[in-house]
């Protein structure tokens, strides 16, 4: 765009002594000029309005309500009861601990082994595009599909993982019942389908890598394992960062994975004791389940937050780690 | 931009040319694309049929688990008659998820189908709040109100008297029960022996359980789940979750407490598979033979026939339940909200009328719930092939006779949800204790039907 603008105002607009002098079309063009970029990029922010901030704005006005799904036109003022009614429940705190405990199983091994893998990965093996492509298939694999396929791996009495675990001479586990049980089992599902896709993120990141500071720190001596500590890991920090991010939010959202790990009868409540009942359950429970749509919002509301409090903290992480490097 | 070799002045004066009207035609095109992309997912029913006009007509069927019309080949023959009409049924497996997604749908008004079915424990929440989001089936043509039985299509009567659901089936209990493993385990296997095991007293049916139990098949159990069992009690009792107005009373109901007594005690004796209903893990213990008895409501007998597979034929018997109840049962609904409502209503019409009922009987097993169907004589002889000599239909309608009709309320298929698949199951699975389960689930239901 800018190749074009820039010719376009320096020889046209100061054309000396135009035959008749046509002011609207000169205004017209100068309107168009200052005016085109914001149109260009007027589409993506007139969805962000509508499908976006409205919604979220929305919801934030919802949850002031008492709203029942099933008859959403009448909604009463409530002001911030459905909050303090949500900071009384049990099931809240229960389903934000839930988020919290599944959130570290499933994100700090998924991002350990990413590193690994992107890192072995790096080096010159054969048939490397096609173990890079394997990792993603992961991700292409629709949710319910992959979840559907690891509850019956999961399964009590007739699953493969307690058969394997039978003939191990270990008691069979009732993966969906218990507490611990079912959320090893939930971040396993999300541990699968996210591991290649961060590792080819940091891959990306590690080919960014200057190559002569392998080599020196090979003519140093360092071993792989020095390299990978003292080389890698510090050049792709930025980037680490960034999946702790994105995989925070993720963990923070939860919600396909143990609503289909525990069927349509226990879904929504996240099992029989709510053993592994998430925020986005726990959310979907109340809203679509009891139809209290104000309440559900709330607990949106209270998602963002939460999310919004991540991201502030991982900013003041930024700056602080950046204050102490200009010191 | 594409070609930096161009130069600038013949690029400009092309550029200007060229560069007017395409911002608005941009704008227009991603518009136009973006308001297509809109619609095409917002109404899903109804479109791309060429509309009502004497052309084709595509009506939709929602419902859930096993309503046997493309089974007894229904479908097909309402298409024949009527060749301007195609049906399309989209079937959910469980109706725990399909009734959430009716919800949200109902709510913004599109996405429904044409006809959208309603299980019992759900219908009276509709009626009482959504009923004028129904069409009124009582005066739509061919419908004949007084063919049903009069407490089934009593619960889908608003209050101004619209009729907004047909009754599809009822669900009479009797209890299904394995022959083979009843006699390894030392217990009669003549169905009117068995029936005389547990005759009048659910307590019987315990303590039935821990005989079997003493001399149980390695590896199975008498009963499926204490959920199905609580089930099977608080269907045969006169008062269920609500009082007589019909608002919601389950803490004081003497039904209820009687079903939960007795199925925390079949925990605890060990008589429970401990599995969780309509789930994977149960229909496989289906196939593996892992429990003797189920409650069998008269649609039960589809799930067991499908889910015990083809090894499995002829081990099966149905007995008479303790006391007579029914559980569960159906009904079709045409919501204003679709573009065929006539055709709908017409289509629903013939689909819950006696002749398609007993239809739907003989091929899948859901009994019927007009009067008519259920004193045909291919109903009262019925039997269903996988049970082998079984008079499935003199059974399932003797029961529908002594059904005493129970009142109904707007949150039943709440409360048995949080008390079956959340307390119950919670003892059966964490050892709660039993107590602490029946207060934490008080807690939540409490919370959840206050506003």
């Amino acid at each position: 765009m800018l190749d074009e603008a820039v010719p376009a105002t320096a020889p046209g607009g100061r054309r000396p002594a135009p035959p008749p002098p046509r002011p609207w079309r000169t205004r017209l063009y100068r309107w168009d000029l200052k005016a085109s970029p914001y149109l260009y990029v007027a589409p993506f922010f007139l969805c962000f309005l509508a499908f976006g901030l409205f919604p979220l704005i929305y919801t934030g006005w919802v949850s002031l309500h008492s709203v029942d799904l099933q008859t959403s036109d009448q909604m009463q003022w409530r002001g911030f009861g459905n909050y303090t009614r949500m900071l009384h429940d049990d099931l809240f705190w229960n389903a934000l601990r839930n988020t919290l405990t599944i959130g570290l199983l499933s994100t700090v091994p998924q991002l350990l082994m990413a590193l690994g893998l992107a890192h072995l990965l790096n080096y010159r093996l054969r048939g490397r595009g096609f173990f890079r492509i394997a990792m993603l298939a992961p991700y292409a694999t629709s949710i319910a599909a992959a979840t559907l396929v690891f509850t019956l791996l999961f399964g009590r009495d007739y699953g493969m993982i307690n058969w394997a675990l039978g003939h191990l001479g270990l008691g069979p586990v009732d993966w969906e019942g218990g507490t611990w049980s079912s959320q090893i089992a939930i971040s396993v599902i999300v541990t699968w389908r996210w591991t290649g896709y961060n590792a080819l993120i940091y891959l990306a990141a590690m080919q960014a890598v200057p190559h002569d500071l392998y080599e020196a720190a090979a003519l140093d001596g360092a071993n792989r394992w020095q390299q990978f500590r003292h080389v890698t890991v510090p050049s792709i920090r930025p980037t680490i960062l960034f999946t702790v991010v994105v995989s925070g939010i993720g963990a923070t959202q939860l919600f396909g994975e143990p609503l289909l790990f525990g069927g349509g009868a226990t879904g929504h409540s996240g099992g029989a004791a709510h053993q592994y009942q998430t925020l986005g359950l726990y959310l979907y429970d109340q809203g679509w389940y009891a139809f209290h749509l104000g309440r559900a919002a709330a607990v949106a509301w209270t998602m963002l937050l939460i999310l919004l409090a991540i991201g502030a903290l991982n900013l003041a992480l930024v700056r602080i780690r950046r204050a102490r490097k200009g010191s | 931009m594409r070609n930096p070799g161009t130069t600038p002045s013949t690029r400009t004066a092309a550029a200007r040319q060229a560069r007017k009207p395409l911002p608005a035609a941009a704008v227009a095109a991603l518009c136009a694309l973006l308001v297509a992309g809109c619609s095409s997912s917002g109404s899903s029913s109804g479109t791309g049929t060429g509309a009502a006009s004497g052309g084709k007509v595509t009506l939709t069927v929602g419902d859930y688990g096993t309503f046997g019309y493309k089974e007894a080949g229904l479908f097909d023959a309402y298409m024949r008659e009527h060749p301007g009409i195609t049906i399309v049924e989209h079937t959910v497996q469980q109706e725990s998820d399909y009734y959430p997604a009716l919800q949200t749908h109902l709510a913004s008004g599109s996405g429904l189908d044409d006809i959208q079915a309603v299980e019992v424990g759900r219908i009276a929440q509709v009626v009482k709040k959504q009923a004028n989001k129904f069409v009124d089936l009582g005066t739509a043509a061919g419908v004949d109100k007084g063919a049903f039985l009069p407490w089934k299509s009593q619960q889908a009567t608003a209050q101004g008297g619209a009729v907004i659901g047909l009754g599809t089936d009822i669900g009479p209990m009797a209890i299904c029960y394995r022959k083979d493993l009843f006699q390894q385990a030392g217990l009669p296997t003549d169905r009117a022996e068995v029936a005389k095991l547990w005759q009048g007293d659910w307590a019987k049916f315990l303590d039935t359980g821990k005989q079997y139990q003493a001399k149980a098949p390695a590896g199975t159990f008498f009963t499926d789940s204490a959920g199905g069992l609580f089930n099977a009690v608080v269907s045969s009792s006169p008062l269920q979750y609500d009082d007589a107005s019909g608002k919601l009373d389950y803490k004081n109901s003497p039904g209820v407490k009687a079903a939960w007594d007795l199925s925390t005690s079949a925990i605890q004796a060990g008589i429970s598979a401990g599995l969780k209903q309509f789930d994977t893990p149960w229909n496989q213990a289906f196939a593996n033979s892992k429990f003797a008895t189920v409650a069998c409501p008269s649609w039960m007998t589809a799930i067991v026939s499908d889910k015990s597979g083809p090894a499995n034929k002829g081990k099966w018997d149905i007995a008479a339940a303790p006391s007579a109840g029914n559980w569960g049962g159906s009904f079709l609904t045409v919501p204003k909200a679709g573009k065929h409502q006539k055709e709908a209503a017409a289509l629903a019409a013939w689909l819950t009328a006696p002749a398609q009922q007993a239809k739907v009987f003989t091929s899948v097993g859901n009994l019927p719930s007009t009067t008519g169907a259920l004193s045909r004589p291919e109903v009262q002889g019925a039997k269903l092939d996988y049970f082998g000599d079984t008079p499935t239909g003199q059974i399932f309608a003797a029961t529908a006779q002594s059904i005493n009709p129970t009142v109904i309320g707007e949150w039943d298929g709440l409360v048995k949800d949080a008390l079956t698949n959340g307390a119950l199951l919670s003892i059966e699975q964490h050892q709660s204790d039993p107590a602490k389960a029946w207060s934490t689930a008080v807690k939540e239901i409490d919370d959840k039907v206050s506003d």
